[in-house]
């Protein structure tokens, strides 16, 4: 098969030519919460494996998600994921076809924005809170 | 009359006749993904704790080992539509692409796989160390 890239042909502009506002930026935003959220698969894997092991690898786990640097990856999966969620039920309403007048667009991705940071604070407010009584 | 090219068809460019449904299987998971997701996050909130014996005790419940099983099934192949994406849009040396893809899904399903082994063998009882 002929290199594809060996001649030179003319490309479409790329992402840099558009100037950033929040359509774009709560689109790439939700990619990069979804590969951080592929990232967060192996470590979920690894908290149920080590329940199955038994106590032992379980504290040593827990020891591991626990420590200063595992709570700060933590609050950044759910972070992760509580955009990701509301964005993506953004997406599917969008794929269902509503919602794409622009002050719907902007409302929704500063909703998704917004919720996702304060549902961050109250789940982890709920977290601490509880280890505390 | 077909719009395809002499050369598109020698080099087997063109349609591959399955244009919506990596599209459609993003959405059909995302949408399992609303009440498992929720499922998991609120059980998790309502245990008064998760050391080993409150998490053990929570997920050897028959219906809890059942929605782990589940939203572990579904999460793989959710993230793995997305990150297969991601690497067919930025890989672009037909070689690497075809690696990491292959390598891609191999290390979800080894990963999948014991996440509900691990489920599994907490629902059925049997006690590690």
């Amino acid at each position: 098969m002929p290199n594809p890239s060996a001649r030179t042909r003319p490309t479409s502009p790329h992402l840099e030519i558009y100037r950033w506002q929040i359509g774009n930026s709560l689109s790439i935003l939700h990619r990069l919460t979804g590969i951080a959220l592929a990232l967060g698969l192996p470590t979920l894997c690894y908290w149920l494996v080590s329940l199955a092991g038994g106590e032992q690898s379980y504290r040593a786990a827990a020891k591991l998600l626990g420590s200063p640097a595992g709570v700060f990856a933590l609050i950044g999966w759910t972070f992760a994921f509580l955009y990701h969620f509301l964005n993506g039920v953004r997406h599917l309403f969008w794929d269902a076809g509503y919602g794409f007048e622009r002050a719907q667009r902007h409302a929704s991705g500063w909703f998704a924005v917004l919720g996702s940071i304060a549902l961050t604070l109250c789940v982890w407010g709920l977290i601490f809170a509880g280890h505390r009584s | 009359m077909s719009l395809r090219s002499p050369l598109g068809r020698v080099l087997g460019l063109g349609s591959a006749k399955d244009g919506t449904a990596h599209w459609w299987a993003q959405r059909v998971s995302a949408v399992a993904l609303i009440p498992l997701t929720l499922w998991f996050m609120f059980s998790l909130l309502a245990l008064p704790a998760l050391d080993y014996a409150t998490v053990r005790t929570w997920l050897s419940f028959p219906l809890s080992g059942f929605f782990a099983v589940l939203l572990l099934g579904v999460l793989t192949y959710h993230s793995y539509l997305g990150t297969t994406e991601v690497i067919e849009d930025y890989v672009h040396s037909a070689g690497m692409k075809v690696l990491s893809l292959l390598l891609l899904r191999f290390l979800y399903v080894l990963v999948c796989g014991a996440g509900i082994f691990a489920i599994l063998r907490v629902a059925f009882g049997s006690s590690g160390s």
